[in-house]
C-alpha cells in the first residue's frame, strides 16, 4: 500500500490564509492606497500566504500567477471516460488544431504516460506540475488515473501531482487523493442551483443509472460541494473552474464564488465558454455564444475579494506540454518519445530551480525598487499595457512573434495581471500580413502601450496611429519593474501637461471604425 | 438480443467497457465492440443497459436485432 501523505498545509492553514488575504487587501488600502486583488505586495511574493501553502504553489504555474511566468505542467491524457455530460464538450471529435479542453490527440496508457512525464522533465527543466485533466473525467478512470500517479510517484518524485474533475465521484476517492499526495484539485462547478445545472448538464451517470434534468444536477451539484468541502478538510488545495456562460450562469457566478468559497476553494478560475457550431457541442448547435474579454473581467473583478481569482489561464488540452500559452505538445508525441534519450536527473532539475528562484527575487526586488519612483507622483489613472513574452517575467518576444499578449492594469498600486489575448501570429516568416495587423491591434486596442523585444518599422507606425504606443526600450527586462518606469514617466508627462491622457476604448467593442478612428 | 456498437459514431472513450458488469466489451482499432456471446443486456444486473446508459453519443450502443434475445438462467441455475 502506499504511504500515508503528509501535506504541509493543513485545513486552518488554508482558512487563515484566506482571511489573512483578506484582511492585508483591506489594511493596505489605507497605508498604500494598493486595493483589488486582495494580495498586495504578495502579487509578486510570499506575502501573506503561511510557508506550507506557499510551497504548494510557488512552483504552481496555474496555482500562482506569477509561477506562470517559470514553470510548465503537463497533462497526461489517460483518462478518456466521462459520466456527465456538458453542452459545452463534444467527445465526438478532435482536431489537433484546436486547443479547448477536453480536446486531445493521443490516449496514453499510464506506462506510456509515465514515458512521456520522463521524456518532458528530461527536455524541459521548467516543468514542475503533472496534470491529469481528461480527455474525459480522471475519476470516471480511476484505475488509469492512479495508477499514473502511483508510477510517476515513483519515477519522479520531485513533480506535483494534480487532478481536474467534474466532481461526481469526488467524495469516493479523498481517500486515494490524499494517500497519493495529490497536492491541487481542480474541480469545475459551473453552478450551484440545480435549476441553472439543468441547462449545462443533460444527464449524469451515477451508480448504474442515466440521471437526467433536476435530479441530475441536484446529484452533481451536491457531490461537488461535498467533495470540496472533503479536499479542505484533508488539506489538499482546490481550484474551483466556472465556464462563464452568457444568460446562463453570468448573473449567478458571484453566488457559486461565494458558495466555494465557504467550501474553502483556495482559487476560483472563471473561464470564458468556448463555442462555435463547428465543435459540434450542444451549445455551439443552439447559437449560445461565449463572453467578451469585456464582459469576462467584469465578473472576475465582481468576484474579487471573496477569493484570489485566477486570470492567467490559458483552457489547456488535456494533452497540454509546456508554459502556460505555449504548446509543445508535438514534439512529445508518443512516437517521438520512444525514440527519445531519457536523461532525467534531478540534480539538474534542482539546479534549475534554483536559478530560477534566484532570478524571481531580483525581479521581486527590481518591481519594489520602481514602485518608490511611482510613489512620489499622484494620479487615479488606471492604464492597460500588452506585453510580447516568452516567459520568465521578461519582456523577450519580437512583437511579430507573438502568440499572445499578456495584459497589466497599470496604476499607483503598480503593475497587475489581469489578463491575456491570444492573436495570430503577425509575422510568419518575415513578413508582416495586413489582415492579421488589424486583428492584433484590435485585440489590444483597450492598451495604451504594447511592450516588445523588437518590432518592424511597418507594424509600429500601425500601432502608433492606432493610438497604442510600441516601447522596445525595455528589451529583455523585468516585465514589472519595465511596466512602473514606463508608467511614472506617462504620469508624469501628463501631470505636466505635456501629453493628455485618453480613456481608451474597452475590447470587445472592437470593430474596423474604432480602429481607424483611434 | 444482445447490444452491438456503431463504431462510425464510437469516440473510444472506453466508457463503456469500465461499466459492462460482464466484460463483454473490448477495443478494436480505436473503437469499442461488444463481444455478442458475452453481453446479457444486463438483464439480472442493472435496469438500464450500462454501455447505452454511459455512451455520451446517441444511437451508439444499440440492440442487434439479428440475434436473439438473452435469457436469464431460471432460479437457482449458475451462469
Ligand atoms: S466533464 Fe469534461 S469530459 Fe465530461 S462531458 Fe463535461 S467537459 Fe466533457
Ligand atoms: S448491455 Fe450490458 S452486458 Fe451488454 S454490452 Fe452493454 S453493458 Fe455489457
Ligand atoms: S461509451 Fe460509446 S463512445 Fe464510448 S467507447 Fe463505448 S460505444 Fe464508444
Amino acid at each position: 500500500m502506499y504511504a500515508s501523505a503528509q501535506h504541509g498545509a493543513s485545513r486552518s492553514d488554508i482558512l487563515t490564509a484566506l482571511g489573512d488575504t483578506k484582511q492585508v487587501g483591506r489594511k493596505s488600502c489605507s497605508t498604500s492606497g494598493c486595493c483589488g486583488q486582495g494580495k498586495c505586495g504578495s502579487q509578486k511574493g510570499q506575502g501573506d500566504l503561511p510557508s506550507g501553502l506557499w510551497d504548494k504553489v510557488k512552483t504552481h504555474p496555474c496555482y500562482s500567477e506569477e509561477a506562470h511566468h517559470h514553470y510548465a505542467r503537463m497533462h497526461v491524457a489517460v483518462a478518456p471516460a466521462c459520466n456527465i455530460q456538458c453542452n459545452y464538450c463534444n467527445r465526438k471529435y478532435d482536431c489537433a488544431n484546436e486547443s479547448r479542453p477536453g480536446v486531445v490527440s493521443e490516449r496514453l496508457s499510464p506506462e506510456q504516460a509515465v514515458k512521456k512525464v520522463l521524456a518532458v522533465a528530461s527536455a524541459v527543466p521548467q516543468m514542475t506540475v503533472l496534470g491529469i485533466a481528461g480527455p474525459g473525467d480522471p475519476l470516471a478512470n480511476p484505475k488509469r488515473t492512479f495508477k499514473t500517479f502511483e508510477l510517476v510517484k515513483t519515477a519522479a518524485p520531485d513533480i506535483k501531482l494534480c487532478l481536474s474533475t467534474n466532481g461526481l465521484m469526488l467524495p469516493d476517492y479523498i481517500d486515494a487523493i490524499s494517500n497519493f499526495n495529490v497536492d491541487h484539485v481542480t474541480i469545475t462547478i459551473n453552478t450551484v442551483d440545480p435549476e441553472i445545472g439543468t441547462r449545462i448538464y443533460p444527464w449524469i451517470f451515477y451508480k448504474h443509472k442515466r440521471y437526467t434534468g433536476h435530479e441530475a444536477a441536484k446529484i452533481l451539484t451536491e457531490r461537488q460541494l461535498q467533495g470540496l468541502q472533503m479536499l479542505t478538510e484533508r488539506g489538499v488545495l482546490t481550484k474551483v473552474n466556472s465556464v462563464m456562460i452568457p444568460g446562463i450562469n453570468d448573473h449567478h457566478l458571484a453566488e457559486v464564488n461565494k458558495v466555494v468559497k465557504s467550501r474553502g476553494g483556495f482559487l476560483h478560475n472563471i473561464m470564458p465558454l468556448i463555442s462555435s457550431p463547428e465543435h459540434g457541442t450542444a451549445f455551439g448547435a443552439s447559437g449560445q455564444r461565449g463572453p467578451s474579454p469585456q464582459e469576462l473581467k467584469a465578473v472576475q473583478d465582481s468576484c474579487e475579494g471573496e477569493m484570489i481569482m485566477m486570470r492567467h489561464c490559458r483552457q489547456c488540452r488535456a494533452d497540454a506540454v509546456g508554459l502556460l500559452g505555449e504548446s509543445r505538445t508535438a514534439e512529445f508525441t508518443i512516437e517521438r518519445i520512444m525514440s527519445m534519450e531519457l536523461n532525467y536527473d534531478m540534480d539538474t532539475r534542482k539546479a534549475y530551480r534554483a536559478k530560477v528562484e534566484k532570478e524571481r527575487a531580483a525581479m521581486i526586488v527590481a518591481g519594489h525598487d520602481a514602485l518608490v519612483g511611482l510613489a512620489d507622483v499622484s494620479s487615479d489613472i488606471k492604464v492597460l499595457a500588452a506585453v510580447a513574452t516568452k516567459g520568465s517575467g521578461l519582456i523577450n518576444e519580437h512583437f511579430g512573434h507573438a502568440a499572445e499578449f499578456q495584459v497589466y492594469e497599470l496604476s499607483k498600486a503598480g503593475a497587475k495581471f489581469v489578463g491575456h489575448r491570444r492573436v495570430d501570429v503577425y509575422c510568419q516568416g518575415g513578413y508582416g500580413e495586413e489582415g492579421s495587423l488589424a486583428s492584433i491591434i484590435s485585440a489590444i486596442n483597450d492598451c495604451h502601450a504594447v511592450f516588445v523585444a523588437k518590432i518592424g518599422a511597418c507594424p509600429r507606425e500601425a500601432l502608433i496611429k492606432a493610438g497604442i504606443t510600441p516601447v522596445d526600450q525595455f528589451a529583455h527586462d523585468f516585465i514589472v519593474k519595465s511596466a512602473i518606469v514606463w508608467f511614472t514617466a506617462y504620469l508624469k508627462k501628463v501631470n505636466s501637461g505635456e501629453i493628455a491622457h485618453v480613456q481608451r476604448i474597452q475590447a470587445g467593442s472592437r470593430n474596423a471604425t474604432v480602429i481607424s478612428a483611434a | 438480443m444482445p447490444f452491438k456498437i456503431v463504431s462510425s459514431q464510437c469516440t473510444g472513450c472506453s466508457a463503456c467497457e469500465l461499466e459492462c458488469p460482464n466484460a463483454a466489451i473490448f477495443e478494436r482499432d480505436g473503437s469499442f465492440v461488444i463481444d455478442s456471446k458475452k453481453c446479457t443486456e444486463c438483464i439480472g444486473h442493472f435496469d438500464e443497459p450500462q454501455c447505452v446508459a454511459v455512451c455520451p453519443v446517441d444511437r451508439t450502443c444499440v440492440i442487434d436485432t439479428s440475434l436473439p434475445r438473452y435469457q436469464a438462467p431460471a432460479r437457482g441455475e449458475t451462469a
